[in-house]
């Protein structure tokens, strides 16, 4: 670890599932803060000012959702949902209120520490500016917008460029096809989503060893795209 | 052996527990019943009313005449009265009874005062019925127990009778069954002696406009008729009450063929008359009636009012408990005779002959037709009364309703005169004079076909005349030199009048026959549609719209909600839709099961009619209508007619209720056996990882320590692995609940289908294993409008059924090509292949390749597949593959869906 240890706020009413997050939060390393309330977990959130708050939707006092939107009121610190609700809809409702990354239950403990870690990222890199993306053995310079593979320069085209940023800045985390559009094309896009397609088509076909089966540019089935860089 | 003789009619008996039963929550009706006003009924009730109040019992004074006399008034003191309504009348403000706080205060009993009152039909707000009987009835059948007073001269089958009596004829009439039915009658009876006492000495109370009737009616002779009358009316029903408690009680009246007597009416005046001796008589026979009404060619002819007269008089034949009947023949005689036996009439009352002398030689009347005629039935003629002139000045006030007169015709009928003299001259050279007539003769009747009636009699005698003028010597002259060519003349005429009347006749017939099938036709027009329409709200419009067009009107099919009441159809796309129908009216009809609003009982001055569908139980529904021409529904045929489709959209209703329930049920019988196979197929699925996982976990807790960390992971291992079988399973059995319950929105969007197949590969790569899966998805394919989520499962499901039935190490190929406007997506694999003859039973729920193997699967994966599929408008299908192995097939459309 090369930054102090990270604190995580745990927002959970199951006990037994709180109990597994906190076996494998600090085996993982964090620190970690427990709450079972919407109303404690707003309150634990401004007094103890967590790195990361992991917060699961159906609370016995209020929706979680509730929580997200109170506390991005005052913070930009890294939320990620950890919910039973899997229907594509919820999950944009959540992306939207402004957490950063879902995660559904059941989940698999090596999947949810990546998620954790990915957000924790964002939250060092929100503060500078990506300039610069390695992804498989392709290095991009996003400032100088300039690629180079191995078989030399790669040409990306200046959307293409813009989107690569917008989920760049996202890295490891979903980044939601309103999101991308409003970011890449305008907000007057949005409905537009053949364009986005296409030009995700396109990134794979050069990012991709095999566009067919991507590891890097993820699609997650009717919310949005995730960029999954290797570990640093 | 049981005889006959002693066996109770069923009919009556059943009759009788009918009412009873119908009773059970009805009010009682009391009448305080008097000869005449004046002998102190209102004054009984009150003084009844305060000896069942002492009782404690709740009784309330809904409306009491007000009365000139203290002691009647002082009556009411120390009783609840109901405030009356205030209704504004032709500039005045009338007190009236107040129907709605009635119902509304409920109370164990209810006094109003004269039963016989005309409501203020034309007052401001317009009472719910005409007659006060009407709202007594409808108290009665919110169970409210109701007091009422009614003099004798105002039953309807008495009317004629008063009015021969004391000359002054009743308008305010009671049907005769409200006072047969009644619970209780209290006969009021005061001497004729001391009534006048009391009238002289001004303690009657009598209401303005009667006065100047005082020194008419309150003779001493009325007086004594009018007590006579009331008196025998009270025996009369005493008597009838003695024999239905008897026969009723012990079933023990001698069964006897029960008379069944006819009334044959027409348009005439004497109907009335005929009806209410007829009512008498039925009565004192203790006999059904029916009140014929026979509609002949002839009287087809008559003016529109005579027609509309039907009407009034089978309405009141109907109040007086007859039923009515209209027959349709070609003379009255013959259809009343042939209907007197199939009912097994026993008498037929008809009127007096109208024709005398020579015409009822040459045209017997009805009556007389009858009497030859009848075999096993009576006939009986009522002698008209005295009152025909009255009845002749009252015809005169009609203002008579002008046939328009086909002028042209007329003239038509001239020239047919003018070609038969034409053809005259041509054959005069070779023909005689009597041939010459022969064409004459053949003219008349041509124009008897062609015209009608008076222009074929115009040709007639036009025809006399040209042949007098052309052809009779002296030629050219209207003289005539041969005195036998009178005789020419007089035969010719009749002749050529009795052919022209009776080709009028037969015109007249086809075009009522004409008439008669056009609306079995437009009838039948409606009911074939009706039969062809699914769905109650589209019978709805479909009647509507044959209604609107018949009738040419505005109409609506109002339906009930589940909690019976009515509501406004939310889409009204027929041009013909009533938008105002009156909701409260139509849940008035709905209720009671009868109709109301223009020309009928209740509410005759709404602007639309409004009829129930349906019986009173069913409650299926209200037609109304608003019709641009009231005529064109108030007309005895429109109405019939009317009446006809509102039984028809009624059965369709019905119909489509009764297929609304069926629908259901079955949905309800198989979401029970989806059930049941749910249950079986998923505690199967379930049970077996849950055992790995209970006994793996057991064993990590009890004997962790004991164990070394490689079989230490491999339990937690295969705990995980179950747990995520299990979470499939759930997944699968959720998604397709969801389907089931059809509330699944697909949340389409334009997608490409190497990015969904993409999404599926990395979500299977662990459990692919060695299976390998070839993309053959060209970069050429155009973009899908699909939910992406729900074809990623397809996928998911398709490559799952990959690694569950085929052997490790073999490939899986999709591929996909444009066909027809649809994405054809193709997954091959190289296993087993599909079991013979079972490839669509594939998609089936809960079916599976290989029964109950280890294979955890629940079966859903495919019936999944197809719903998806399905829901975006495409299909699935499984087969052989060529060379080996399984291919599933599915489409989807690349088009956006249009609507």
């Amino acid at each position: 670890m090369t930054q102090a240890l990270h604190q995580v706020l745990v927002v959970e009413d199951e006990p037994d599932i709180r109990g597994i997050l906190r076996t494998l939060l600090k085996t993982a390393g964090y620190r970690v803060i427990e709450t079972e309330t919407a109303a404690r977990a707003i309150i634990e959130a401004k007094s103890h000012k967590p790195d990361l708050l992991l917060i699961d939707l159906g609370l016995p006092d209020a929706d979680g959702l509730k929580v997200i939107r109170a506390v991005r009121g005052w913070s930009p610190l890294p939320i990620v949902v950890l919910s039973a609700r899997t229907m594509e809809a919820q999950k944009i409702e959540a992306l939207d209120a402004g957490a950063d990354d879902y995660v559904t239950k059941p989940f698999s403990a090596p999947e949810l520490l990546a998620r954790v870690r990915a957000a924790l990222r964002r939250n060092v890199r929100s503060a500078e500016h990506v300039s610069h993306l390695d992804i498989g053995s392709i290095a991009i310079d996003l400032t100088r917008r300039q690629a180079v593979g191995p078989d030399g320069d790669v040409h990306f085209t200046p959307l293409e460029y813009r989107v690569l940023e917008s989920l760049a800045r996202q890295a490891g985390m979903i980044v939601t096809q309103r999101q991308l559009i409003s970011e890449a094309w305008g907000p007057d896009k949005l409905g537009d989503t053949r364009s986005l397609r296409v030009c995700i088509k396109n990134l794979r076909q050069k990012l991709e060893p095999d566009p067919a089966r991507p590891q890097y540019l993820l699609t997650e089935a009717g919310v949005g795209y995730r960029l999954l860089l290797p570990a640093e | 052996m049981l005889k006959s003789g002693m066996r109770p009619d069923p009919d009556q008996l059943l009759a009788a527990v009918n009412a009873q039963e119908a009773r059970a929550g009805r009010g009682k009706l009391r009448i305080f019943f008097g000869g005449s006003a004046g002998v102190g009924k209102t004054y009984s009730m009150l003084e009844a009313a305060h000896r069942v109040h002492e009782t404690g019992a709740d009784l309330v004074l809904g409306y009491i005449q007000p009365h000139g006399r203290t002691e009647t008034d002082n009556l009411r003191n120390g009783l609840e009265q109901l405030p009356t309504l205030p209704v504004r009348y032709r500039g005045l403000v009338r007190q009236e009874f107040d129907l709605d706080a009635a119902l509304k205060r409920r109370p164990a009993i209810l006094l109003v005062d004269e039963l016989a009152h005309s409501n203020l039909i034309e007052g401001e707000p317009p009472p719910r019925h005409a007659k006060r009987w009407q709202d007594i009835e409808e108290l009665l059948e919110a169970g409210i127990n109701v007091w009422t007073t009614v003099n004798v001269q105002h039953l309807e089958s008495l009317n004629d009778l008063v009015a021969q009596i004391t000359g002054v004829r009743q308008r305010e009439t009671i049907p005769d069954r409200i006072f047969d039915d009644a619970d209780e009658v209290e006969l009021i009876d005061l001497p004729p002696d001391d009534l006048l006492a009391r009238l002289h000495a001004g303690l009657i109370y009598l209401p303005e406009e009667a006065r100047t009737a005082v020194d008419r009616f309150f003779r001493k002779s009325n007086l004594i008729a009018l007590r006579e009358l009331a008196l025998r009316r009270m025996a009369d029903r005493v008597d009838a009450s003695a024999r239905a408690t008897a026969s009723l009680d012990r079933a023990s009246r001698a069964w006897m063929a029960r008379d069944r007597l006819l009334v044959a009416v027409g348009p005439d005046e004497q109907a009335e008359q005929l009806v209410r001796a007829g009512k008498r008589m039925a009565d004192a026979l203790d006999a059904a009636w029916s009140v014929v009404y026979v509609e002949t060619p002839e009287l087809l002819r008559l003016s529109q009012h005579q027609r509309n007269r039907r009407i009034d008089i089978l309405r009141l034949a109907e109040s007086l408990g007859a039923e009515t009947v209209t027959l349709d023949g070609p003379t009255a005689a013959e259809a009343l005779s042939e209907y007197a036996q199939t009912r097994n009439a026993t008498r037929v009352i008809v009127g007096a002959p109208k024709r005398r002398g020579w015409r009822a030689w040459l045209r017997p009347s009805t009556t007389t037709a009858l009497a030859r005629k009848a075999k096993a039935f009576d006939v009986i003629v009522i002698a008209p009364a005295g009152t025909s002139k009255q009845a002749k000045t009252d015809r005169n006030d009609v203002p008579s309703v002008s046939v328009p007169i086909h002028w042209d015709r007329y003239a038509w009928a001239l020239a047919t005169t003018l070609i038969c003299t034409a053809i005259g001259f041509a054959m005069q050279e070779s023909f005689e004079a009597a041939n010459i007539v022969m064409i004459y003769v053949l003219g008349a009747t041509i124009a008897g076909v062609r015209f009608g009636r008076g222009p074929a009699v115009l040709t007639a005698i036009a025809n006399v005349i040209a042949f007098d003028f052309c052809f009779v010597p002296p030629h050219f002259t209207f003289s005539v030199a041969d005195a036998q060519y009178v005789v020419t003349f007089v035969v010719m005429l009749v002749v050529t009048l009795v052919i022209a009347n009776l080709m009028a006749s037969v015109r007249q017939q086809t075009r009522v026959a004409g008439a008669r099938e056009r609306r079995t036709h437009l009838l039948y027009a409606m009911s074939r549609e009706l039969a062809a329409t699914r769905g109650i709200a589209e019978l709805a419009r479909v009647a509507v719209r044959h209604v609107a067009e018949v009738f040419q009107c505005q109409a609506v099919v109002l339906l009930p909600d589940a909690s019976g009441k009515l509501r406004q159809p939310s889409d009204l796309p027929e041009s013909g839709s009533l938008r105002s129908a009156d909701l409260s009216i139509a849940q008035w009809v709905l209720d009671h099961g009868r109709r109301a609003g223009l020309d009928s009982d209740t509410l005759p001055a709404a602007p639309a009619l409004y009829l129930p569908l349906g019986s009173e139980q069913q409650k299926l529904g209200v037609l109304a209508v608003l019709p641009q021409n009231r005529r064109r529904v108030l007309l005895p045929e429109q109405r019939r007619l009317l009446e006809t489709f509102a039984a028809q959209i009624g059965l369709a209703v019905e119909r489509g209720k009764l297929a609304e329930i069926a629908e259901s049920a079955r949905v309800a019988a198989e979401t029970e056996s989806l059930r049941n196979t749910l249950l079986a197929s998923i505690s199967h699925d379930l049970r077996t990882p849950l055992a790995v996982i209970a006994g793996a976990s057991s064993t990590l807790a009890e004997h962790g320590e004991g164990l070394d960390p490689a079989a230490r992971r491999k339990l937690a291992v295969s705990i995980e692995s179950k747990a995520r079988d299990m979470t499939d399973v759930v997944a699968n059995v959720l998604d397709l609940m969801r389907f089931e319950s059809g509330h699944v929105v697909l949340r389409r969007e334009w997608e490409t289908l190497d990015d969904l197949l993409g999404t599926a590969l990395s979500r299977m790569q662990e459990r692919l294993g060695t299976h390998r899966v070839i993309s053959q998805l060209t970069a050429d394919l155009p973009p899908v409008y699909v939910d992406a989520s729900l074809i990623v499962q397809v996928f998911v499901n398709l490559l799952d059924n990959v690694v569950k039935y085929t052997p490790p190490g073999t490939a899986a190929t999709i591929s996909a090509a444009v066909r027809d406007d649809m994405m054809v997506v193709t997954c091959d694999d190289a296993g087993p292949g599909l079991p013979p003859g079972e490839s669509n039973r594939l998609f089936e729920k809960f079916h599976r390749g290989n029964d109950e193997g280890a294979t955890v699967g629940a079966g859903l994966g495919l019936a999944i597949c197809r719903a998806i599929v399905r829901a975006h408008g495409g299909d699935i299908t499984a087969e052989a593959r060529p060379g080996g192995g399984a291919r599933f097939v599915f489409t989807l459309p690349l088009q956006e869906p249009s609507s």
